[in-house]
């Protein structure tokens, strides 16, 4: 097995008066895509602005590549090699395309090779470089996102239901850009309600329910296990069905 | 994703919405010709035309800074007229230290005089920026109530400095030789002072707008202020820009002041708190953190001040409440919403 990238251990976080990780044990092997499944409200986007440094854990132990982030400030956590593709796309409305990436090339210019291999995986991107962002539409919005994401490498990317809401012709183009990604050795935490996408792409799997890990494995093993699906149909599958 | 048949598409933006952003653009000439409808003759409304503009870009230059603070960290800071009143003070300080320039006939030695008088109280009002997010302002981080409470306090303690450093009376600033005095166009009298602060509230202005659309920090507080948490996830310590904008704001503040203060040729430890009702009058109509939005508020509200005072004296005292009233009834977010990410 892979070696491990991130491990989250006994993570608790909570927002206000509301306890919504009540103990997080995950790994995340380096060099895959793991999916992180489960029902609304289960916690997974907590997980993924947790480990990111939006929200602090209360609790726990956050290793990234061996070092303890559990306290670091978010821009630290970036610069450590994390990237966000939040639920929201978290997209610059009010600038360009252009400046939405030159933004996001956090650590100098845009590499040129770099942006000619994005825009080659999203033509949208090159199509409307001097385009408002704000005037995109939400699957090109979504691919600005993640392309942002991309624009200098990142160890690991951290995806929020990318497909949340796109047209079946995006997603597949979703699916396969980020199938493409896999395979320049980045390693993907991806959150997604769409589980016939999940399985296309996913090495390992993670569900949770009210704020735990309730199965982590091969998602080879749960797409061929009906009995395994079965058991966590009721917890949190029935969403992705 | 190349092999997809999805055509790339964008979407059109609806002539509504284009007319959204380019109305308010329209506001200022039009109420310029409103007023000289209403004035009549033409040389008056010249006169109260240039005084407008005048005073709108000093409200401008001193609401520049609170509007972008507003928009990048969500505070609200009732202190900043500290800087207006203290950067006004540091400037007649240094103007009275260089009071042999300000009578010179020399126009050089009178603009080195009014130009070192500004640079001090930038730098005096941005350090005491520095100070006042440090200790007052970092501790209240997304607490309004607090945030009100607790910039009234440090407004207060400025004020009460202000007495100990420079006593409790007003001081009278004269205007260095070469700004007294006006122009005359054929009946219209412009004074020359005044055209000196609306060439120095545009270049501002200009500046603010070239920074904010061609500069990365530029757009960095574009970015910060439509999403903060999503700049800190591109790995940029939005405290640290925070700090700048804030010092910034306070330097510009202080500009404001001196300039305000050789306007008004009297200053005052209270002149920043009275003038702050204009400044969040202009920051409200303009749209809370938009620059443009605030130009044209500023810009507003000078004009009609000036207008009502000239037609009816009485009206002018509610004339920019009213104008704000009024523009909130159309568009109750200003003139330009700041879009902001929830």
């Amino acid at each position: 097995m892979a070696e491990v990238l991130l491990t989250l251990s006994g993570i608790h976080t909570h927002i206000g008066p509301y306890h919504i990780l009540q103990g997080v044990d995950l790994k995340v092997p380096e060099g895959g895509v793991t999916v992180l499944l489960g029902r609304n409200g289960a916690g997974k986007t907590t997980t993924l602005r947790t480990i990111m440094g939006l929200w602090t854990a209360s609790k726990g132990d956050i290793r990234f590549d061996d070092h303890l982030i559990t306290r670091l400030a978010t821009p630290e956590i970036s610069r450590r090699g994390i990237a966000l593709v939040p639920e929201d796309m978290g997209i610059f409305t009010d600038l360009t395309v252009a400046e939405n990436m030159i933004l996001a090339a956090a650590s100098g210019p845009v590499d040129v090779k770099r942006l000619e291999w994005i825009k080659e995986l999203f033509p949208p991107i090159g199509t409307f470089w001097n385009s408002s962002a704000g005037t995109l539409s939400g699957g090109q919005k979504q691919m600005l996102s993640v392309a942002r994401a991309i624009i200098e490498p990142r160890r690991l990317i951290l995806i929020d239901e990318p497909t949340k809401g796109l047209a079946p012709a995006i997603i597949k183009g979703m699916t396969d850009a980020l199938r493409e990604l896999k395979e320049t050795d980045t390693t993907i935490l991806l959150v997604e309600q769409n589980f016939a996408m999940a399985s296309g792409i996913g090495d390992t799997v993670a569900v949770m329910d009210d704020g735990r890990i309730i199965h982590s494995g091969s998602m080879k093993e749960l797409a061929e296990d009906a009995t395994l699906q079965e058991k966590l149909m009721g917890l949190s599958l029935e969403a992705h069905q | 994703m190349s092999n997809t048949a999805v055509k790339p598409r964008i979407e059109k933006i609806p002539l509504k919405e284009k007319l959204f952003h380019k109305l308010p653009m329209f506001l200022v000439p039009v109420l310029a010709l409103a007023g000289l409808a209403a004035i009549g003759n033409p040389s008056s409304w010249l006169t109260l035309t240039v005084a407008g503009l005048a005073m709108g870009m000093m409200i401008f230059i001193m609401a520049s800074g609170l509007t972008v603070v507003f928009g990048l960290m969500d505070v609200i800071n009732f202190g900043h007229g500290a800087f207006v009143a203290v950067g006004a003070f540091v400037g007649f300080t240094v103007l009275a230290w260089l009071a042999g320039w300000t009578a010179s006939p020399s126009v050089m030695l009178n603009l080195a005089a009014v130009l070192i008088a500004i640079l001090a109280a930038m730098l005096i009002t941005g350090l005491l920026g520095l100070a006042f997010e440090r200790v007052i302002v970092m501790p209240v981080y997304g607490e309004h109530l607090k945030q009100i409470l607790v910039t009234m306090g440090g407004l207060i303690v400025a004020q009460q400095m202000i007495y100990v450093v420079w006593g409790p009376d007003e001081l009278h600033i004269s205007r260095p030789q070469a700004l007294q005095g006006s122009f005359v166009i054929g009946e219209a009298a412009i004074e020359k002072y005044r055209l000196v602060a609306v060439a120095i509230g545009l270049a501002l202005f200009l500046a603010m707008r070239h920074i904010l659309k061609k500069t990365r920090i530029g757009l960095l507080v574009r970015a910060g202020v439509e999403n903060g948490e999503m700049v800190e996830a591109l790995g940029y310590r939005i405290r640290r820009l925070f700090l700048i904008v804030f010092m910034t704001g306070s330097a510009l503040a202080g500009l404001g002041g001196v300039m305000w203060g050789l306007y008004q040729e009297t200053i005052t430890a209270h002149m920043g708190s009275e003038i702050m009702v204009l400044v969040f009058i202009v920051v409200i109509i303009g749209g809370l953190g938009s620059v443009e939005g605030c130009f044209i508020g500023a810009m507003l509200v000078g004009l009609l001040a000036n207008y009502t005072a000239f037609l009816a004296p009485k009206v002018a005292l509610i004339s920019t409440i009213a104008l704000m009233v009024v523009i909130l009834m159309w568009r109750p977010q200003g003139l330009y919403p700041v879009v902001k990410a929830k």
